[in-house]
């Protein structure tokens, strides 16, 4: 069911652990629901160069969050802010319609680790708590009542 | 044993075995006949399928005319709940099953509730056992049926069915059970069990796929499932599968000569296997009950990790198991068993399922304790809620 890039990025996942003294750190995701993202952005001169992640979740959502840090690593802020969860899973030759909230969590990791960033450097008054992961059980049955 | 294909998902299915496979393979090729028909070949037919009925009937302590073939266990535990469901419907409405059910009961159930029925379903102990009191204490004047499975198909709890078989026979209720995963691993007598209904499935017992028995008590009020003709004593109409039905019984008759071998030699896969997780691997929770337990089944929860990645990392390894049940895998919610046993959510997103089958080895189970601690390790290592416990 999954396509061999996942397989791959779920079998040698690129940039997993964690940066003792990142810039940024994001976490979304709820346990309950079976997956969580932790993503360490190391971020100078708004470019983020250095990226690692830790995930509890099945084999898409540890794919994703690897292919997420691929895509974010030497890129600006900015450009960062712009990667959608579309071009994650593009980027991995397309999820299961099942799995495609995984490409969701790794968007929003990106996301909520740049907000952290920003937030420490006092250029924003956004928390980077995790609002979108308390609605994410509902919106992932949601998702899958639509498609039945 | 290096790598290769290893299968531990007895559970969700089995292979079929050789002497069953040749006794089916005549009923394609050589003896197709209808068995409705009245010319020889048609007639060879019909003999199959009665001597397939009387060999099952006399496994399990019934009469012949009380087996009637299906389509599969699925199709077994519709027709018995809704069937007794219907035929009753005028003495009451409430149904009392559990809520670890397979969902071939649990959603037929489900459906009854829609057309007017009231379901109760019983909770289980941390074990997943059903308690023959909280049953007695159910029942109601208009209690109509009791559905309680004879072992689950994930955490392989078998339930006191003697004890609630007595319970409804005092109260004159009927009683079914979906002995789908017990059949095989377990010595049945249905007169010495006081069930009135009980349901098999070929595929579970190294039979074929698609294809089932329900045994009903003579006497008990049902009524029909599939409508057409008069096979099945016009009960469940439509041409018999013979091969399918040629193939059941066979595999029923090698499973109840072999059962005490079978038994003894899962059994000690089963506990070496319970005994080495439990030793080599911190943070694990054994999901069932320790005696109570079908002779195959290990079950655990792994904390921290999830068990689809768990599941692929062990398929890289070429060993084939599952987390829940397999009819689970296209939803996201953990299984409801794990769930009704008192698992968080996050316990029973990590669990583990390994059901052991005849072909099974000592050295497959090596192999599998040579990989699994460090895919588990892997794993915790990746995942973010182990970081606090691994900083202690
Ligand atoms: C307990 C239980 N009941 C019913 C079934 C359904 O049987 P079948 O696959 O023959 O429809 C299964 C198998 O998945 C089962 O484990």
């Amino acid at each position: 069911m999954y396509s061999e890039k996942v397989m791959d990025h779920f079998s040698n996942p690129r940039n997993v652990g964690e940066i003792p003294d990142a810039d940024g750190v994001g976490t979304v995701g709820n346990p309950k629901c079976g997956d969580i993202m932790k993503m360490y952005l190391k971020i100078e001169n708004d470019v983020i160069t250095d990226v690692k992640f830790k995930t509890f979740g099945c084999g898409a959502a540890v794919a994703t969050s690897s292919m997420a840090t691929e895509l974010v690593k030497g890129k600006t802020i900015e450009e960062a802010m712009k990667i959608t969860n579309k071009a994650v899973a593009e980027a991995l030759d397309g999820l299961p319609p099942v799995k495609m909230h995984c490409s969701n969590l790794a968007e929003e990791a990106i996301k909520a680790a740049i907000t952290d960033y920003r937030r420490k450097k006092g250029l924003t008054e956004e928390s980077s708590s995790c609002d979108v992961c308390c609605r994410r059980c509902e919106d992932v049955h949601h998702h899958l009542d639509e498609e039945e | 044993m290096s790598t290769g294909n290893i299968y531990f998902d007895h559970a969700a299915t089995t292979p079929v075995k050789r002497e069953v496979l040749e006794a089916m393979l005549p009923y394609f090729e050589e003896k197709y006949g209808n068995p409705s028909s009245v010319y020889s070949i048609g007639r060879a037919s019909k003999k199959a399928i009665e001597e397939a009925r009387e060999s099952v009937a006399g496994i399990i302590g019934a009469e012949p005319r009380e087996i009637y073939f299906t389509g599969s266990g699925t199709e077994a535990d519709n027709w018995a709940i809704k069937g007794a469901a219907y035929a009753n419907m005028k003495k009451g409405k409430h149904i009392i099953t559990t809520s670890i059910e397979h969902h071939a009961v649990l959603h037929t159930c489900q459906y009854l509730e829609s057309d007017g029925f009231e379901v109760t379903y019983l909770p289980v102990d941390e074990y997943g056992l059903v308690s023959p009191e909280q049953l007695e204490a159910a029942i109601r004047p208009d209690t109509i049926l009791i559905s309680v499975m004879y072992a689950n198909n994930e955490i392989g709890t078998i339930q006191p069915i003697a004890e609630i078989g007595r319970i409804a026979k005092e109260k004159g209720i009927v009683f079914h059970t979906d002995a789908v995963q017990a059949m095989g691993n377990i010595r049945i007598d249905v007169s010495k069990l006081n069930v009135d209904m009980l349901s098999m499935s070929s595929h579970k017992f190294y039979g074929p796929k698609g294809v089932g028995a329900l045994y009903v008590r003579k006497g008990t009020k049902l009524t029909s499932f599939i409508h057409g003709g008069a096979q099945e004593r016009g009960r469940r109409a439509s041409t018999e599968n013979v091969p399918a039905i040629v193939g059941l019984a066979k595999a029923l008759e090698l499973a109840d000569k072999n059962m005490d071998h079978h038994n003894e030699k899962l059994i000690a896969l089963r506990d070496r296997t319970i005994r080495e997780i439990e030793k080599n691997i911190p943070f694990v929770r054994l999901n069932g009950h320790r005696e109570m337990r079908l002779p195959g089944n290990v079950n655990f929860s792994f904390d921290f990790i999830e068990g689809e990645s768990l599941l692929l990392m062990l398929d890289l390894k070429g060993i084939a198991a599952s987390s829940g049940s397999a009819c689970t895998s296209g939803s996201l919610d953990p299984s409801h068993v794990l769930l009704a046993i008192g698992l968080s959510h996050e316990t029973a997103h990590g669990s583990l399922r390994i059901t052991f089958g005849d072909g099974n080895t000592d050295e497959e189970v090596d192999y599998l304790m040579e990989v699994l601690p460090e895919i588990v390790q892997r794993l915790r290592e990746m995942s973010p809620l182990y970081e606090e416990v691994s900083r202690k």
